[in-house]
């Protein structure tokens, strides 16, 4: 009897554990490596508090690393992520394909910035949530300006930059004018080059795909930054990233740099020689309407086909919330909560107080990625196309302009390959019939 | 007869050999100064190669980030398990081919390494697709049969190499004397070529431990071995050069101190045959 009692007792705990392990809900969250990213891995426990049934496990890598991985999981359903990290080049291309479920637990859909949620949505649908958004903008040493007896408007046109540059360079005590993005690549120099052709009224394609690096437009920008590298800028540009301008701007050899938003917290930080000399100005145009200025988000988004659908749409709907950002607030001050991606934020007195605050947003709100350009296109992107073809077409083109800057070829050169390219592409594709 | 050496010719050798080998060594040793640089300082220009402010923060910060010995533990099983496997299937392939050679061995031998020459790229969809109808996606077990398949014909070549140099005189004494093929191979053969075999397995194991493509490929989080320990610390936007230098050199620091103790044996066995 006692056996049977024993025996009874020990498959009912065993039946009540393994209904406990049941109903655990293992979430596997891929990441890239970014500061926002990495400071919500370390507040998760408010999230676990408040959902004791869902567990979270991480899974950070390289940018590149993750787009190839979440690409391959995604398109062959493979299962391995339940939420995903994507920018917003992936976004409509994979909402489209019906690769992404759409968001049902987001934190006051209409608080999000306009720019934002449009490039996320597919036929209305917001199909990823902004964890963190940023633009571009140009972040310019203050004493240097002020040396050249020239004052940086707050909005710049190109020849404002070019002027003040040339007249900061001196390159015996190796100080250059302007460092601009050259490595090749459809998210490096591409991403700069595309959003500043747009400022000059280009863009990649007529209405009808039709390849545009035949045009004035294309060539007007293209010598434009030429000229501007070859006048005021670094030695071995063509070799420059984000990291590479970031190191020499804060070792006090750029008179300004112009990229992403994000690294005004990089410039003004602790690893900068010229935190306190830096101000901040809107990306440049040439009175035409348009700025050269990008628009990019990283977003947590939910991939079609996963089996923890309810517990996804509960952890995007609380890292993407309002209150998320009042919990970062809270532990490591404003400065630090993710930027760029709700109104409500950019209206709190206290975030107003954060030195690039407002220059973000009002980066953010100059670019329009559903009308990116001057002249009508067919496409969504504003200093990318959101087809599947752009991210290697891209890549081709950004290694022939860079070999331009690098001196191995000219602009006209530069420009009929890209041409050549492009227009062999699109055919292929079958958007040019 | 040795060949005479003036002291000033073997002075100048020895100083371009040392030259040589610190120029090979110096990405190595540019990494581990880096893993204890702030990250201002690792970003530095002109770079700082000594003159710097030491900082273990790096690795404080990379320990607490991430489960190192989970990703370490990885790495030594996919090593191991799949050089071991590896071996079980290379030494009678490498045997029979050495000492059986049918008509066609020489073609099986370049076919196989002509599966080396694909890019892997290639492969990867259809494998992906296996692993994921079989549920091998993020397993031990998937990933050491990938490594040993994708090992297994250099390690079959090497194998091959080593046995031919081998007499066969001696095996056939062997046979004379009664020994069946596995007492031949066991109790024969691979005492005799154990140097080679022993450069085999530490070659293999190095190539297991670097090879970053399909592990990063094929898992996420429970079968991800030090590759991705690694990728995780690497970011487009921001300055990352120390902790990824850190997180590099405890990757690559076990490895490396197994060469070391090694090498004589990887020396021996990489030039055994040499001189005959």
């Amino acid at each position: 009897m006692k056996q049977l009692f024993t025996g009874a007792f020990g498959a009912m705990m065993f039946a009540a554990l393994a209904t406990t392990a049941l109903a655990e809900t293992k979430l596997t969250i891929a990441t890239v490596n970014n500061g926002d990213m990495i400071r919500m891995q370390g507040l998760t426990d408010d999230f676990t508090s408040k959902n004791p049934d869902i567990k979270l496990e991480w899974v950070t890598l390289e940018e590149n690393v993750l787009r190839e991985k979440v690409t391959t999981d995604i398109a062959t359903k493979g299962g391995q992520f339940d939420v995903l990290t994507i920018g917003t080049y992936e976004v409509p291309i994979w909402g489209k394909k019906g690769w992404l479920v759409p968001l049902t637990m987001v934190d006051d859909p209409a608080d999000l910035l306009p720019a934002m949620s449009g490039g996320l949505s597919v036929d209305g649908k917001l199909m990823a949530s902004p964890f963190y958004g940023e633009s571009s903008m140009v972040m310019y040493r203050t004493d240097l300006v002020e040396a050249t007896g020239m004052k940086m408007p707050d909005a710049p046109t190109w020849k404002d930059i070019k002027e003040i540059a040339a007249k900061i360079t001196n390159k015996d005590k190796e100080i250059y004018g302007v460092c601009l993005r050259g490595k090749a690549g459809w998210g490096e120099n591409m991403a700069f080059l595309t959003a500043t052709s747009n400022s000059f009224g280009a863009r990649w394609f007529d209405e009808n795909w039709k390849p545009q690096f035949d045009s004035q437009e294309w060539k007007d920008t293209l010598n434009f930054y030429l000229e501007l590298m070859k006048e005021s800028g670094p030695p071995g540009a063509s070799n420059n990233g984000f990291n590479e301008n970031l190191a020499l701007f804060n070792a006090g050899k750029c008179g300004m740099w112009i990229d992403a938003t994000v690294a005004a917290s990089f410039v003004t930080g602790k690893d900068s020689t010229v935190a306190d000399k830096v101000g901040f100005a809107l990306a440049p145009d040439n009175g035409l309407g348009k700025r050269g200025n990008w628009l990019w988000a990283w977003s947590l988004a939910i991939p079609a086909g996963s089996q923890k659908e309810e517990a996804a749409q509960k952890f995007v709907g609380w890292a993407t919330s309002k209150a998320y950002t009042e919990l970062v607030a809270a532990k490591e001050g404003w400065a630090n909560v993710p930027p760029g991606t709700r109104t409500s934020l950019y209206n709190n007195p206290e975030y107003q107080k954060v030195a690039f605050a407002k220059m973000t947003l009002d980066s953010i709100n100059a670019a329009d990625p559903t009308k990116p350009t001057v002249k009508p296109v067919p496409y969504v992107g504003v200093q990318f196309v959101a087809i599947p073809e752009f991210a290697g077409l891209a890549t081709t083109v950004g290694q022939i302009f860079s070999a331009a800057l690098a001196g191995e070829k000219t602009a006209d050169e530069a420009l009929a390959e890209a041409q050549d390219v492009a227009t062999r592409e699109m055919t292929k594709a079958g958007y040019i019939k | 007869m040795a060949r005479a050496v003036s002291s000033r010719r073997k002075w100048t050798f020895t100083l371009i050999a040392w030259f040589l080998a610190f120029l090979i060594f110096f990405p190595i040793l540019w990494t581990i100064l880096t893993s204890f640089k702030t990250e201002g300082d690792a970003a530095a220009i002109p770079p700082r190669f000594l003159f710097f402010d030491w900082t273990f923060e790096n690795y404080g910060v990379v320990q607490e980030r991430s489960n190192y010995f989970k990703f370490a533990m990885n790495s030594v099983i996919l090593a191991l398990g799949s050089t071991f496997f590896a071996l079980l299937i290379a030494i009678p392939s490498a045997w029979s081919m050495a000492f059986a050679p049918g008509k066609r061995t020489k073609d099986l031998l370049m076919w196989m390494l002509s599966t080396k020459m694909m890019p892997p790229v290639g492969a990867l969809i259809p494998l992906y697709l296996i692993f994921r109808d079989f549920g091998l996606l993020d397993t031990r077990g998937g990933l050491i049969a990938v490594l040993m398949m994708l090992n297994l014909p250099i390690i079959i070549w090497m194998l091959y190499t080593y046995f031919k140099e081998i007499p066969s005189e001696i095996l056939e004494a062997a046979r004379m004397d009664g020994a069946s093929v596995w007492k031949e191979l066991v109790y024969v053969l691979t005492p005799m070529a154990i140097p080679g075999i022993a450069s085999t397995i530490l070659l293999n194991v190095i190539l297991a431990w670097n090879e970053a493509f399909w592990t990063l490929a094929l898992t996420t989080k429970d079968a991800a071995p030090l590759p991705q320990f690694i990728a995780s610390y690497s970011s487009p936007e921001g300055l990352f050069w120390a902790k990824l230098s850190a997180a590099s050199t405890m990757a690559i620091a076990p490895i490396l101190v197994l060469g070391w103790f090694a090498q004589k044996q990887l020396v021996r066995g990489l030039t055994f045959g040499a001189v005959k």
